[in-house]
């Protein structure tokens, strides 16, 4: 298991190098740069300015002066954002998008889950219906889309829940970019768990188990549910980068603080150390998940232990 | 004389498709002695398997079990789910036709095994798993304590049938019924799967059902045979009387279908057409299609299963004597 998992750590390193590569060069070849402006700069200005982050070296320099920092640990400063390093925008932002990304994969995992588990169990019945219609529209109305239906009706109409903002250690400013976040993630939980169940229920190791007299609640804890758990585990790692990357839009749309208001400004104007930092914040991140999974599925999986 | 330790009385089963019915099995009878090997043969489709998995309440959602499968008083066909399982695993067991798909991939044989005595025996998990090693032993696992921690993938077909004998053997059943648990293997490990199902039942006095096509299998473990045909059992008795004098024409085509290493022959003779299908079974008697022997009135009315003698019963009108030559 320790020789799966190191092996696993030295693969990402080549595959990180890649991705920061790729990254740097498309940044680059958007229109635009972080000084351009409505009222255009003095040329002197803008000259010292260029110099001072080296961007009037070429391109090539500029990426491994990139890279030479990063392998340091430094993302550089925020070429809009005045006296700010990345890392520092960064530490202010990421812990709330983090936090909320979060408690959106956990609360939809586990609703996703359970749900599969219900509708496969009453295949055919009205339990497993009424799962096929919430997926439906989790998945098909887009977030943005669903953030102003639930800003309208449970914000304004209802008057239930704060339509946006932020007061620090409120919940109940979170029930709705939460809800938006998790809906799209529970569904697709959802059926890919009924799916599997209904598969591994049908298969004849769970007929021997049933066969053994040890009841239909441990035939479904023991029997049924860890290897009906495999396809579900694997699109965790995936499914928690969507939400990850969802949340800079959600926060957004509700006024939220977290990273999100940052990336998105920072896209808009050509802030390429903001935007990469980010980027690469986010790699790691999916890398890391992508492992923690790849060890989950070894474990459901004894087959997977060896290969 | 000995006693009877599971007694079926008109035992059918049906299954519900998109908009008809299918009998699988009709008005199945018969009983199982203490302590016998009972060999249930017939092709596919002639609903040997689902007779035994709806005794075990394994049937699929839309199929339905009619009928008794009575062991002492108890009648395990239709019984609630949660009471069955009192007996299921304790009492009748059941092994499967396909090792390599029948135990979990997911949790090591020691849980697989182990948990049918905590369930049914009240063990705690280090005897249980002690039990278990014991039983590995005894079925022929080489290092049964080592392997008892490996997971099934970790074992060829021959030993993973090995375990689900053991566990299936766990708590000395009264019933083993196996279904097929030879088909899938090669031919050397068949051989010593059966002589393993021998010698485990005398010991245990475990009653065995097996259900084969095969009838080399049945003539080297068998005591008594059932023949079944279009979910009809239509002729039973002796495995001697049966392989000898067969009185119902399908188990005459049946033994002269099977090759013989003693007589060359260029060709197999099989039995002439198909198998019907169970939504269109011929009136009167299901075989008369295929009949040498087919008169008027098995076109008309269908042979009730009757005494015939001895301990044989056949289902046919047919009572001049069965010569294979007419048959070909």
């Amino acid at each position: 298991m320790l020789r799966y998992a190191s092996r696993r750590v030295l693969s990402a390193i080549p595959i990180a190098f890649i991705a920061v590569s790729i990254c740097f060069f498309i940044l680059r070849l958007a229109p635009g740069g972080p000084f351009d402006g409505e009222r255009a700069l003095p040329p002197l200005v803008l000259a010292n300015l260029r110099a001072h982050y080296n961007l009037d070296q070429p391109l090539i320099n500029q990426y491994f002066i990139y890279i030479w920092r990063l392998l340091q640990g430094d993302l550089g400063p925020s070429m809009v954002i005045e006296g700010f390093e990345v890392s520092q925008l960064i530490a202010i932002g990421f812990p709330f998008t983090l936090t909320l990304a979060l408690s959106a994969f956990v609360i939809a995992t586990i609703i996703g889950i359970l749900a599969g588990m219900v509708a496969a169990v009453n295949q055919n019945k009205w339990p497993d219906y009424v799962m096929v219609l919430a997926v439906m529209i989790g998945v098909i109305v887009p977030n943005f889309l669903m953030a102003a239906l639930l800003q309208l009706w449970f914000g304004v109409y209802l008057d239930w829940f704060p339509a946006g903002g932020w007061v620090s250690g409120r919940w109940e400013y979170l029930v709705l970019p939460i809800t938006v976040l998790a809906w799209p993630h529970a569904g697709r939980i959802s059926r890919l768990m009924r799916g599997s169940m209904i598969e591994v229920l049908g298969t004849n190791y769970v007929r021997t188990a049933r066969s053994k007299g040890l009841g239909e609640r441990l035939v479904m804890a023991r029997h049924a549910i860890k290897p009906a758990l495999v396809p579900v585990v694997s699109y965790l790692g995936p499914g928690l980068s969507y939400l990850l990357t969802g949340s800079l839009a959600v926060e957004q749309i509700f006024g939220l603080p977290g990273i999100g208001k940052y990336f998105v400004t920072a896209a808009l104007n050509r802030d390429y150390g903001i935007v990469l930092g980010t980027t690469l914040l986010y790699m790691f991140i999916i890398l890391a998940l992508n492992l923690l999974v790849d060890l989950l599925y070894a474990w459901l999986d004894p087959k997977v232990r060896y290969r | 004389m000995a006693n009877t330790v599971l007694d079926v009385q008109d035992l059918s089963v049906t299954f519900q498709l998109r908009d008809s019915e299918v009998d699988a099995v009709r008005e199945m009878n018969f009983q199982l002695t203490e302590g016998e090997t009972l060999a249930v043969v017939g092709e596919s489709g002639s609903g040997k398997s689902q007779a035994f998995l709806s005794i075990m309440g394994l049937l699929a959602r839309n199929g339905r079990a009619t009928g008794k499968a009575l062991m002492g008083d108890v009648n395990l066909v239709g019984m609630d789910k949660r009471r069955l399982d009192e007996y299921r695993g304790r009492d009748i067991a059941m092994i499967f036709q396909d090792p390599m798909t029948s135990l979990n991939p997911t949790l090591r044989l020691r849980t697989q095994l182990a948990e049918v005595l905590v369930r049914h025996r009240g063990f705690d998990r280090k005897d249980a798993v002690r039990t278990s090693i014991e039983m590995l032993e005894r079925v022929g696992i080489p290092e049964p304590a080592k392997r008892a921690n490996s997971y099934p993938h970790e074992l060829s077909g021959g030993m993973r049938q090995r375990v689900m004998i053991a566990m299936a053997l766990l708590c000395q059943p009264k019933i083993l019924i196996a279904d097929e648990p030879t088909t899938a293997l090669d031919v050397t490990v068949q051989a010593q799967m059966l002589d393993l199902f021998k010698s485990l039942t005398e010991d245990f006095g475990t009653a065995l059902v097996l259900i084969t096509h095969d009838l080399g299998v049945v003539a080297g473990v068998a005591d008594r045979m059932m023949v079944m045909y279009g979910g009809r059992s239509v002729e039973t008795g002796s495995v001697n009387d049966l392989f000898y004098d067969p009185r119902h024409p399908y188990t005459l085509g049946l033994l002269h279908s099977t090759p013989h290493i003693a007589h060359r022959a260029e060709r197999l003779d099989p039995i002439r057409g198909l198998p019907p299908s169970l939504e269109h079974l011929p009136k009167g008697c299901s075989f008369n299609p295929r009949c040498a022997f087919c008169f008027d009135r098995c076109l008309e009315e269908r042979p009730p299963l009757e005494p015939i003698g001895g301990d044989r019963k056949k289902a046919c009108f047919y009572e001049g004597p069965l010569r294979y030559e007419e048959v070909a």
